[in-house]
């Protein structure tokens, strides 16, 4: 299509986007930084690691990313909406508290237990959404708040019903087998073992893109976390759009809560500090813009598998562990400078 | 659900799309605006002029449900009233612009267009956005105020400030606002972005909307207007009609008589436009 500058411009063509070539639509998704980094990551621990291309390190290297990525799919939208949640990770643990230590008090059905803890995550997911639009305090303030008070009702809580840091075991429970089917379980498909959490992740992610590019809801996140006033100005229900994505984490610390129950039969209760912050670090180096309004699902994702392949590959390389924080805080920095680059270059090239 | 265009059987009569009568609104022990009183009819544009400081903000906010009026009457087409949050005024027809929130940034210009009120297509779990639908309006509600957009989908933060402006003056007008109320539209423009405003602003009123114009500019206010409505220090220091008074007359009226003939004097001195600092006061008539 040759197009010389002129005024003429019939309806509905796109004669002027000619310069709008796919390499351009590329550069602007924001998960392109991530994506790079993944591959840069990949390629590195394929070159020191010898056992890190093999079948069996695929399966592992995705478990890990799993569990980090069933929250940071949430937190990511938690963040385009312009919000953190400093009690995701204890959430967890709390979650899984609640199910065993309900379903052993009571003698109940384990399914009873994983039911009254869906209730509890989700009125805690609840409970910071509404102080945060009550109080119009930072949610990272509320949120540091509602993760310092769950540490220590975690801990409390377990020690003074079992006298130990863990809860009993429910192994031998009523229900215990079909719960671990659906939160536990795994699959060997051509001697790669998969987690059943590989799935819920995917699932998770499916669903959390979909809610942000195809609904109302999605679209009330990006304006929610890009300009909040404008959002309610022009009649965005801000304040149930912040509570549902507060919600989204707290069902998301349920499933990973009933996948760490499920996967042993006890839980530790001093678990979980400290993965909130690599949820977040997962989203962000997804591309979630840290002052909200822009970032994706997906990305999300792509952080929590450059996560599973730096922990798991640091293993395979035979390097000492302790590295492994180094290397996720230098991926953190690279990522977000290119994450700023590219969506500078993109927005210059309009 | 699709939005009503203007809709052809608006009510011709006199009463008034809204009306104020001797609204006042306190914050705490500040009087930010007493016994000020607004007439908006349809196609007509109403004028609310004053310099930093004089109310209008208050007055804007009380009329787009952000804010409660603690005294006097605030009638919607005669029925009295108090708007809950900025959701009830817009389901009343009174659409607000403003300077600075009118737009999400990032977000691409469909998104923007539709934001708040966004049409779905499919049932239950797959209802989703008529994404298809919101392109193809927004790029031609916006052709046919005469903006052509190369591409719905860039982020309107790179849009000028202008084009924003009529970004959210043609989503008014296409969700079927009666009222349309307009932040300081020319405050942040050059002088030729404030003209091209100024078209879409009588526009909307061709269309048969009322207008409420906030602006500190006289010229643009006269330019348009049919009603002016002059705050000073959150009272009302005067209310006319477009044929009971001259441009000067409002110019001297806003500036205040003495200070008006002091800042002629210095103008006279100095002919350059460089003296204004580029500042968009004027299409003056130099």
């Amino acid at each position: 299509m040759s197009t010389v500058a002129g005024p003429s411009a019939p309806a509905g063509s796109d004669e002027r986007l000619l310069r709008t070539s796919p390499l351009r639509k590329l550069l602007g998704r924001p998960e392109l930084g991530s994506v790079v980094g993944a591959a840069a990551v990949f390629i590195f621990f394929s070159i020191v690691a010898d056992s890190f291309l093999r079948a069996s390190s695929l399966g592992t290297v995705l478990y890990a990313a799993s569990t980090i990525g069933i929250m940071a799919a949430p937190v990511a939208l938690l963040m385009i909406g312009g919000e953190f949640d400093l009690s995701a990770g204890v959430l967890v643990t709390s979650s899984a508290l609640i199910s065993s230590m309900f379903s052993y008090q009571m003698t109940a059905n384990v399914w009873v237990g994983v039911l009254v803890s869906l209730l509890v995550t989700l009125a805690i997911g609840a409970f910071n959404g509404f102080m945060l639009t009550r109080t119009k305090l930072p949610s990272f303030i509320i949120t540091l708040g509602t993760f310092l008070m769950l540490t220590g009702l975690n801990l409390g809580f377990t020690k003074l019903i079992s006298g130990t840091v863990s809860t009993k075991s429910i192994a031998d429970m009523e229900g215990f087998d079909s719960a671990r089917q659906v939160f536990a379980s795994q699959w060997t498909i051509g001697g790669v073992e998969l987690k059943v959490t590989i799935l819920w992740w995917a699932v998770l992610v499916a669903i959390a893109t979909w809610i942000l590019l195809r609904t109302r809801f999605g679209n009330w996140i990006f304006a929610v976390g890009g300009e909040s006033d404008a959002a309610r100005a022009v009649g965005v229900p801000v304040i149930r759009t912040r509570i549902g994505l507060y919600l989204g984490v707290a069902f998301a610390a349920w499933v990973s809560g009933q996948h760490l129950l499920f996967s042993f039969d006890v839980v530790q209760s001093g678990e979980g500090v400290g993965n909130e912050l690599i949820y977040i670090i997962a989203a962000v180096i997804g591309g979630c813009l840290i002052t909200g309004g822009y970032g994706s699902a997906i990305g999300s994702a792509v952080g929590a598998f450059i996560f599973g392949m730096t922990s798991k590959g640091i293993v395979y390389a035979e390097w000492n562990p302790d590295w492994f924080k180094f290397f996720l805080g230098a991926m953190l920095l690279l990522a977000t400078l290119l994450n700023a680059w590219v969506r500078k270059r993109a927005e210059a090239t309009k | 659900m699709t939005a009503p265009q203007a809709p052809a059987d608006r009510e011709t009569s006199h009463r008034a799309l809204v009306e104020l009568d001797n609204v006042s609104k306190f914050y705490g022990n500040i009087k930010a605006l007493t016994d000020v009183s607004l007439e908006v009819h349809a196609g007509e544009i109403s004028c609310v002029l004053g310099d930093n400081g004089a109310g209008k903000s208050t007055l804007i906010k009380i009329i787009a449900g952000l804010h409660r009026h603690d005294a006097g009457t605030f009638l919607i087409e005669g029925e009295e009233t108090t708007l809950a949050n900025p959701r009830d005024a817009l389901d009343r027809g009174i659409a607000t612009v403003y300077q600075d929130l009118a737009v999400v940034p990032l977000m691409p210009v469909w998104r923007n267009f539709f934001l708040g009120s966004e049409p779905t297509t499919g049932a239950g779990p797959f209802k989703r956005l008529d994404v298809r639908l919101m392109r193809e309006t927004t790029r031609s509600e916006l052709l046919r105020m005469g903006i052509d957009l190369r591409d719905v989908d860039q982020p309107i933060g790179t849009l000028s400030g202008g084009e924003r402006q009529c970004v959210a003056i043609a989503r008014a007008v296409y969700f079927g606002a009666k009222v349309l109320v307009l932040d300081e539209p020319t405050a942040a423009l050059g002088v030729k972005q404030s003209g091209v405003v100024l078209k879409y602003v009588a526009a909307a009123r061709d269309a048969g909307l009322g207008v409420v114009l906030i602006t500190h500019n006289p010229h643009h206010a006269y330019l348009v207007g049919d009603r002016f409505v002059l705050l000073k220090r959150g009272a009302m220091s005067g209310s006319h009609t477009r044929a009971s008074i001259t441009l000067d007359e409002l110019t001297r009226q806003m500036a205040g008589g003495s200070e008006l003939e002091e800042l002629s004097h210095e103008l006279e001195r100095a002919p350059g436009p460089t003296h204004l600092g580029g500042h968009p006061v004027a299409d003056d008539p130099r």
